[in-house]
């Protein structure tokens, strides 16, 4: 039994490391500008522990493999635990402040950077289930938006009042996230009931909407591309289905698209 | 009577009179051997609840146009002709989470093992406090009885997560089906439960600081007494955070107050009347809770394992002090990572950086442990009786667990992670996984000294070696998920996103139906071995630690009114004695000639 | 009474009684902190004043535990090495009955006290759920006190076993219950002045 079970663990270890390392399952392609360093920390991380892993469960099943049968005999480990202390702590410890030292770098520039000045401003609602985005418009400036006024019914997402806020009745409200490539976006985001999150895979994006918070998140679009955003936390019964669309346009394209919506 | 009394050293207990009646004997008994078989019933009846409720998702995942077979017949209100809902999965998939990690991963290698092992194994008669002890259990009973009545009530059970967090928790049910009552429910169950624990935890923590029997210092403690003496700790401070975060949650819910509910939201079209409330402050206290609570969940089995691998190794533990003292710096450790959970949740992006590098540097302990264990595996002769092999395939499964934390832990890479199925399958492993190879090893083990009678080996080898390659073919293929951006509680994958990962989730699927037929021959083997196993001798795995000194079952109470004096610690294996290979912690002292060509570190 | 009922040593009683203030308070630290925090954090706060009487009332508390310390000195008697007394109802010592029974009037001036500060907040509009502020006031006061009934339940339960059994056990329960009850004044101490910077 101990020789199978090393056996089975061997296997297991090989074929699982071997799908990981052959990337049949994998992160979409990239199109953001930090994409590349997350990536790059993702694939060290993966070599790291893939190695341990391994490495480990071959030992397992070396140790079992040898423990097993009747020429097993009984030999302490070779230096005590002290040897495994250190090369633990120095390894796992290394790789460790490694991983801090780049990861925080790439965190910060996500999170801790403000958003460039000439970034586009979009404001993001999040709510039960649906998402809405909203451009300025031409005048620049947005509404101030109500909860009280929000009348799904005549598509008022906001809550806007248009009648007594001259900034809101140019403001371009959208169910799809579209962008010009090579530009930052600012988003800020907020949600008009429970928690839920935006998670766009290519960009390498995530954030939560939390209620009462207007959460400010940034990025730039370096490929053109159609894809989906989706809803990250549970947000009620229609949280699997609560997604919109993710475009990002050539900037004559976005131009075009602004204008048109305007026009609307 | 007091004859008796005055009799007995002044540390020990005054222990009662074995009582007479039914009642008394199975049901309120004040005995902790049975305290801790109630809890591992209990927890056995919750993990095969948990357990029919993943097997709805998992075949509505695989198959979601198709009903689910018998479910319309069980559930004709929710899931009528079959059906399942998104609404009825999110609340199947809330009762799983919440049953699994409170009623199963939370009683039975904590209060169920420690229970009835723990005061045997450092030689009392009982615990410090027997009427608050089987208080802890009735009062678990309870709340697994409040959270199985959301089941019945109209609108169902809450859909919100185990996680439960607010406003969706909050605000009542204009937030979704299940919402209203059902949710009201969960939120009682839990603080109730939090109340049964920090009883169970008074116990076992004066239990073994005050009833140590002569002899048995702190550094001859076994190593499982340590692990639920430092598991009884953690979980005396995260749940005494818990119980504050339901009762504000039950106030938000039903008393108007605004804890965690700010001003102007608008749900189901009506603008709710709170204000001045934070969502993060619910996911601060559940999660500062929530991450001690997996430790709480694995540190028993650490300490199972690391009982039995000795014994099965037929030699010494590598680095026993080493042990401990990591198991020591995981549960310090633990207070200050509960951030992770909450990196993308918005609180300040500075202090991500600060829960991520507790968090990665508490796989440092936990890298060592496992290396001692491996190094204890290395160069013994095997004893495989599936207690044994439980053991092994812990530290396959908890490797792999753990290194899919590397990942989580890095904010960046959590940036893309989080919310997927990266995240289940990292905590199916750990939890559903290892913690239940920890609960495994220990029926396997410690079955005999509770009833007298061996499990079957051959149908426990059948269970291991199906159980083995079940989980991972159920879990590891979740990682890949995760890759791909396949998102987590996701009720079915609409027709244009993620349906391309259909063909993994039916294997998936496959693997996991497969996985949870393999627990019937373990169930057959519980019954068949309780009602007809070859009577157990005192001490079948040769082992040293007191429990094995008394017969099997012991006596009422332990060790048939003799009390026990210990002069050595539990790691006398690979020593050779009067017994063989082995001393035992009762045996007289004498000078152990070691079996090993180098000497052993004596603890 | 004839069967002994089961008994912990006088070292568990004791560590019972501390795990038990540990967790009291880590909990007490959970809501403390979660109001320190949110106070600083929004405009629907909404101070208020104190009524008075939490006050008065404190010193009340603290009276109750010198006067439990007073009955405490006074129960007196000899004890054996295995820590039989000669009888603690044969003690002529009955000094000790008063000062518990001031103790225990106390502790029920005290609760009637926190009631009456409640009636005066609801008087002056003051309501469980009026603002965050009000909320965090009535939830630390009411489950400080719902821990008190706890303390004041094992007050009467060492009473009953100092009036009834023999032996050291009597003694031992009532010094697990004093720990616990000046446990309690502390407590209130900390959270009078959380309330008071802060509410």
């Amino acid at each position: 039994m101990g020789k199978s079970f090393a056996i089975a663990v061997s296997v297991i270890a090989l074929l699982s490391a071997g799908v990981f390392a052959a990337r049949i399952w994998w992160l979409p392609p990239d199109i953001s500008a930090l994409g590349l360093r997350i990536d790059g920390q993702l694939a060290e991380t993966m070599v790291f522990t893939g190695v341990l892993f391994v490495a480990a469960q071959l030992a397992l099943a070396a140790f079992v493999w040898q423990s097993t049968g009747r020429t097993a005999t009984i030999r302490l480990f070779p230096g005590g635990p002290m040897p495994l202390v250190g090369a633990a702590t120095a390894i796992v410890g290394l790789e460790v402040l490694a991983l801090v030292f780049i990861g925080t770098r790439v965190w910060s520039q996500a999170f801790l950077t403000p958003a460039p000045a000439n970034a586009i401003h979009i404001d993001v609602q999040a709510g039960q289930f649906a998402f809405y985005f909203r451009y300025a418009g031409p005048d620049g400036k947005f509404g101030v938006p109500h909860p009280e006024l929000i009348n799904e019914g005549e598509s008022n997402f906001f809550g806007l009042d248009p009648k007594n806020d001259t900034a809101a009745r140019d403001d371009i409200v959208s169910a799809s996230l579209v962008v010009p490539v090579d530009q930052p976006v600012l988003l800020t985001m907020h949600s008009k009931d429970v928690g839920h999150s935006l998670f766009i895979p290519q960009l390498r994006l995530q954030q939560d909407f939390v209620p009462g918070l207007i959460i400010p998140v940034h990025f730039t679009a370096t490929g053109i591309t159609k894809t989906e955003i989706v809803c990250t936390q549970l947000c009620g019964l229609g949280h699997y289905n609560m997604r919109a669309y993710f475009e990002v346009l050539s900037k004559d394209d976005f131009a075009k698209w602004l204008t048109d919506q305007a026009g609307q | 009577m007091s004859a008796s009394i005055t009799e007995l050293p002044p540390t020990a207990p005054h222990h009662h009179v074995p009582p007479e009646s039914f009642l008394r004997k199975y049901v309120f008994s004040l005995d902790h051997k049975v305290i801790g078989k109630q809890y591992l019933g209990l927890g056995l009846i919750a993990v095969c609840t948990g357990m029919f409720l993943s097997w709805i998702m998992r075949y509505h995942l695989a198959f979601p146009d198709k009903a689910v077979p018998l479910i319309g017949w069980i559930a004709p209100t929710f899931a009528a002709g079959g059906v399942i809902t998104p609404e009825f999965y999110l609340q199947l998939m809330t009762m799983h989470g919440t049953i699994m990690v409170f009623f199963v991963l939370t009683t039975a290698p904590f209060a169920g093992f420690g229970n009835f092992v723990l005061p045997i194994q450092v030689g009392a008669e009982d615990m410090a406090f027997p009427r608050f002890n089987m208080m802890s259990f009735w009062v678990t009973f309870v709340a697994f009885a409040v959270l199985v009545a959301a089941f019945f009530v109209p609108d169902g059970p809450p859909l919100s997560g185990w996680t439960a967090y607010a406003p969706l928790s909050a605000v009542g049910k204009a937030s979704g089906p299940g919402e209203g009552l059902g949710q009201t429910l969960w939120v009682i169950s839990i603080g109730i439960f939090c109340i049964g624990q920090l009883l169970g935890s008074l116990n076992f923590i004066a239990t073994t600081l005050d009833l140590r029997a002569k002899g048995m210092t702190l550094a001859r403690l076994p190593y499982s007494t340590w692990a639920w003496f430092i598991t009884s700790m953690i979980g005396l401070i995260a749940f005494s955070v818990l119980l504050p975060a339901c009762v504000l949650l039950l106030l938000d819910r039903v008393a108007g107050t605004s804890f965690f509910i700010p001003a102007g939201l608008v749900v189901s079209d009506a603008v709710q009347p709170h204000s001045g409330g934070s969502p993060l402050l619910w996911q601060h206290l559940f999660w500062f809770f929530g991450h001690p609570e997996v430790y709480i969940a694995i540190v028993p089995g650490f300490g199972i394992i690391s009982t039995i691998l000795p014994a099965v190794c037929r030699k010494p533990h590598l680095g026993p002090r080493v042990l401990i003292g990591c198991q020591l710096a995981i549960a310090g450790l633990s207070y200050m990572v509960w951030g992770h959970h909450m990196f993308l949740s918005g609180m300040s992006p500075a202090s991500a950086t600060l829960f991520s590098v507790p968090t990665l540097i508490i796989t440092i302990p936990a890298a060592i442990i496992t290396l001692l264990w491996l190094g204890t595996i290395y160069g013994s002769k095997l004893r495989l009786s599936t207690a044994a092999l439980f053991c092994l395939g812990f530290v396959s499964v908890f490797v792999t667990g753990g290194l899919s934390g590397f990942f989580l832990s890095q904010p960046s890479i959590d940036t893309y992670l989080h919310g997927t199925y990266f995240v289940v399958g990292h905590f199916h492993f750990v939890m559903g996984v290892a913690a239940m190879f920890g609960i495994f090893a220990g029926t396997y083990f410690w079955f005999p000294k509770m009833f007298g009678r061996m499990m079957n080996e051959t149908l426990g080898k059948w269970h291991f070696a199906l159980t083995f390659i079940g989980v991972y073919a159920t879990f590891m293929p979740m990682h890949w998920l995760g890759l791909e951006g396949n998102i987590r509680r996701y009720s079915s994958f609409p027709s244009d996103y993620m349906h391309g990962s259909l063909p993994l989730h039916r294997f998936i699927t496959f693997s996991a139906l497969f996985l949870g037929a393999a627990q019937l021959i373990f169930l057959v083997n519980l019954l068949w071995s309780r009602l007809r196993g070859p009577v157990a001798p005192d001490n079948p795995w040769e082992a040293t630690t007191l429990e094995w000194s008394t017969t099997s079952p012991p006596p009422f109470d332990n060790f048939g009114g003799v009390h026990p004096v210990v002069y050595h610690g539990p790691n006398e294996y690979g020593v050779s004695g009067p017994r063989g290979d082995y001393v035992m912690q009762t045996d007289p002292p004498m000078a152990a000639t070691p079996v090993a060509a180098t000497p052993v570190a004596v603890t | 009474m004839s069967i002994a009922k089961g008994m912990a040593p006088s070292s568990a009683a004791r560590t019972g009684v501390w795990v038990g203030i540990g967790a009291i308070t880590m909990s007490f630290a959970a809501y403390t902190s979660a109001m320190v925090v949110r106070h600083g954090s929004i405009p629907e706060w909404q101070h208020f004043t104190l009524p008075p009487i939490l006050y008065w009332n404190s010193l009340v508390l603290v009276a109750s535990s010198v006067t439990l310390e007073l009955a405490r000195q006074r129960i007196g008697g000899p004890f054996d090495r295995l820590g039989h007394s000669a009888s603690l109802l044969a003690a002529k010592s009955r000094a000790w009955l008063p000062w518990y029974g001031v103790t225990l009037a106390l502790s029920f001036a005290f609760l009637a006290g926190q009631y009456l500060a409640w009636k005066r907040l609801s008087g002056e509009g003051v309501y469980l759920a009026t603002s965050p502020s009000s909320s965090f006031f009535y939830v630390l006061t009411a489950l400080h006190a719902l821990h008190l009934l706890g303390g004041l339940a094992a007050l009467v339960y060492a009473l009953r076993c100092l009036r009834s059994d023999d032996g050291p056990r009597p003694v031992n329960v009532l010094a697990a219950a004093a720990l616990y009850w000046h446990f309690m004044a502390v407590l209130w101490i900390y959270l009078l002045v959380v309330l008071a910077l802060w509410v």
